[in-house]
């Protein structure tokens, strides 16, 4: 910040005038945001974890799926850090391999939730004649039962899916759709309510005056005010579906055992918890860390964000 | 207040109704048949199986089985469970207890604590309380369950070898010694769900808390010269505890949810537990009905929810 700058008017009045270069809302955001030291701990974690997963397998090159009997359910030595599990496979490798996999299911299944849940949400806030029936749609999908559904529909349609789209890349795609399908209503509140506010605004009476047209109402004047909050819900969502996608994965429903998912390692380590704990507790730590930053600066940024704090 | 409810209970009524029907679609079209794993026998010829299928009405188009389900509900016939040959309904009345008695200890614990909890980091905020406890709050919802589980499993069952890791269903209850056995293998269960419920609601009642706290009629109650727990207890808590209140109410379906892991993790023979196995299984009726059983939870605690908002708030309109 510069030096406040004091002067002398005319009229003989000391005016000291704050001078410094004016900050965007986001440079205002990071400001507020670095001065949140949990969270910025939780930002410098996250970091780390998916330069762990990214490129961690460049810089260490054990293979996921290099069977070796003799070294099965070893616990941490210098070869093996993470230690092996019971085919004798590393485990700081799988970890690092599943990492990948479950972060991305949790970030593009975030995306397809918010992307849904802002589209219906808007429909419904700014015309009118779909607010109802929209509504309506998303007071049924909080109804539904998410987890056993999720369970069921995965276990249904899980075969289908492999043989269209490949084993790996059916059953991704299922369960980000699942889990995005089954997120999006949320958001859809938290937009719809901040359109029905927004909407009556002088600045969306002024842009309608000049001529603007409802899409450009829409996209240029009403959804940037509505960004901050959605921002926020995205990233705790991302924590959450982090979460799911491992839960299914333990319930055996997830991810088949050939991509080991943090969930899936869990689930293949249960039944070694007296012999081999360490086979349970790296994964588990991973997906804990990892929700936990997400958690963590979603709080920043919900402090950073909300305008009534900033000072 | 009277109207309020009926046109609630008038419209969880439909609600419900459309997730059945949902639920019975999704079962209907998946491309797996749910009724494969049914007369699998190789040794049944496939024309005895095929009359079989139509003797039990299995060729219908599906919105008729639909409609033909819906009705046997209705008379309470839940059905008969493809894999022991038992009705449904007795499948489901004996595991619920279990569930229910885990899920219920664990979310009477979670509140318990949780409020008072909540409400003294809020009071004291910024001391070290608060740090301990919002950091543990934090902690706890974002610990997955199964991996609480396991690492309870491991400290306390395999290291320590306080408590059992396997439910004993079979366990009856007759002296002193066998209730401490059913303490014994109940208190790790308990404590993963309680962890978890704990941390939710003591972050939102501290979050209710310090909304509360620095408005007029706070100050208002203070200027009167009340003292200051009466100030806590009977002016601000009280008002924070209404959102809170619903918060608990629609949190009950996603223990239930909760349930279904732990559950797994320990072996617990409960709902969650024979939802897996069944889906597993195939067991389309078992897992019908199950499905149906959590949709009327969700549906019926969201009524209750919105009920106590409007009791509890008088400044609620009923519309």
């Amino acid at each position: 910040m510069a030096a406040p700058a004091a002067e002398i008017t005319k009229s003989g009045i000391l005016v000291t005038t704050l001078t410094r270069p004016p900050r965007s809302l986001w440079k205002d955001a990071w400001w507020q945001f670095r001065r949140h030291r949990l969270a910025m701990i939780a930002l410098g974690t996250l970091v780390f974890l998916i330069l762990f997963t990214l490129i961690g397998p460049l810089l260490y090159h054990t293979r996921i799926d290099d069977i070796d009997f003799l070294l099965s359910l070893k616990g941490p030595s210098s070869a093996h850090p993470f230690g092996t599990d019971d085919l004798g496979r590393d485990l700081l490798a799988r970890v690092m391999f599943g990492g990948r996999i479950s972060i991305a299911v949790g970030i593009i299944a975030v995306m397809l939730a918010i992307t849904l849940g802002t589209t219906i949400g808007a429909a419904a806030g700014f015309f009118g004649r779909f607010d109802n029936p929209l509504m309506r749609i998303t007071d049924l999908f909080l109804s539904l039962p998410v987890l056993p559904l999720l369970l069921v529909i995965i276990y249904l349609f899980r075969d289908s899916l492999r043989s269209a789209f490949g084993p790996e890349l059916g059953i991704f795609i299922m369960i980000v759709g699942v889990i995005g399908i089954l997120n999006w209503m949320p958001v859809a509140r938290l937009v719809r309510a901040s359109f029905l506010s927004l909407k009556q605004k002088e600045f969306v009476e002024a842009a309608r005056s000049i001529g603007a047209r409802d899409r450009r109402i829409i996209v240029r004047h009403i959804l940037p005010n509505v960004l901050s909050p959605v921002l926020v819900a995205a990233t705790i969502g991302i924590g959450g579906a982090i979460l799911t996608e491992s839960t299914l994965s333990f319930l055996g429903l997830g991810f088949p055992s050939d991509v080991p998912t943090w969930g899936r390692i869990l689930y293949d380590a249960r039944n070694y918890l007296d012999i081999a704990p360490h086979w349970a507790i790296f994964p588990g730590l991973a997906i804990f860390l990892t929700v936990l930053s997400i958690n963590f600066i979603g709080d920043g940024l919900r402090d950073a964000l909300d305008p009534r704090k900033s000072s | 207040m009277g109207r309020y409810i009926l046109r609630r209970v008038l419209i969880a009524v439909p609600t419900i109704i459309v997730i059945s029907f949902v639920v019975y679609a999704i079962l209907a079209l998946a491309p797996t048949d749910p009724l494969s794993q049914f007369g699998a026998d190789p040794r049944v010829p496939p024309e005895v199986r095929a009359t079989i299928r139509t003797s039990l009405g299995l060729d219908d188009p599906w919105p008729v089985r639909y409609v033909k389900w819906v009705s046997a509900l209705g008379r309470g016939d839940f059905g008969i469970s493809f894999m022991s040959h038992s009705p449904v309904m007795s499948l489901i009345q004996q595991r619920l207890p279990n569930t229910l008695a885990v899920v219920g200890v664990a979310y009477v614990i979670g509140v318990v604590l949780a409020i008072p909890i909540g409400m003294i980091s809020a009071v004291r905020r910024y001391s070290l309380f608060d740090h301990v406890a919002t950091t543990f709050a934090f902690i706890g919802f974002s610990v997955p369950t199964f991996f609480t589980g396991i690492l309870l499993i491991i400290v306390f069952s395999i290291n320590l070898r306080w408590f059992p890791f396997i439910y004993d269903s079979n366990l009856q209850i007759h002296d002193i010694g066998s209730f401490f056995d059913q303490v014994k293998q109940s208190i790790m269960p308990i404590t993963v769900l309680a962890l978890f419920d704990t941390a939710t609601i003591a972050r939102y009642t501290r979050a209710e808390m310090l909304e509360h706290l620095p408005l007029d009629y706070v100050r208002t109650a203070r200027s009167k010269g009340l003292r200051e727990q009466v100030v806590i207890l009977r002016h601000v808590l009280r008002n924070s505890l209404i959102p809170v209140v619903t918060l608990v109410a629609l949190g009950i379906p996603a223990v239930f949810g909760g349930a279904i892991v732990t559950e797994q993790i320990f072996r617990v023979p409960g709902i969650g537990e024979l939802l897996v196995r069944s889906i597993g299984d195939g067991d389309t009726p078992v897992v019908a009905a199950i499905l149906l059983i959590f949709a009327v939870l969700v549906v019926s605690f969201n009524l209750i929810a919105d009920v106590l908002y409007a009791v509890l708030d008088p400044r609620i309109k009923y519309t």
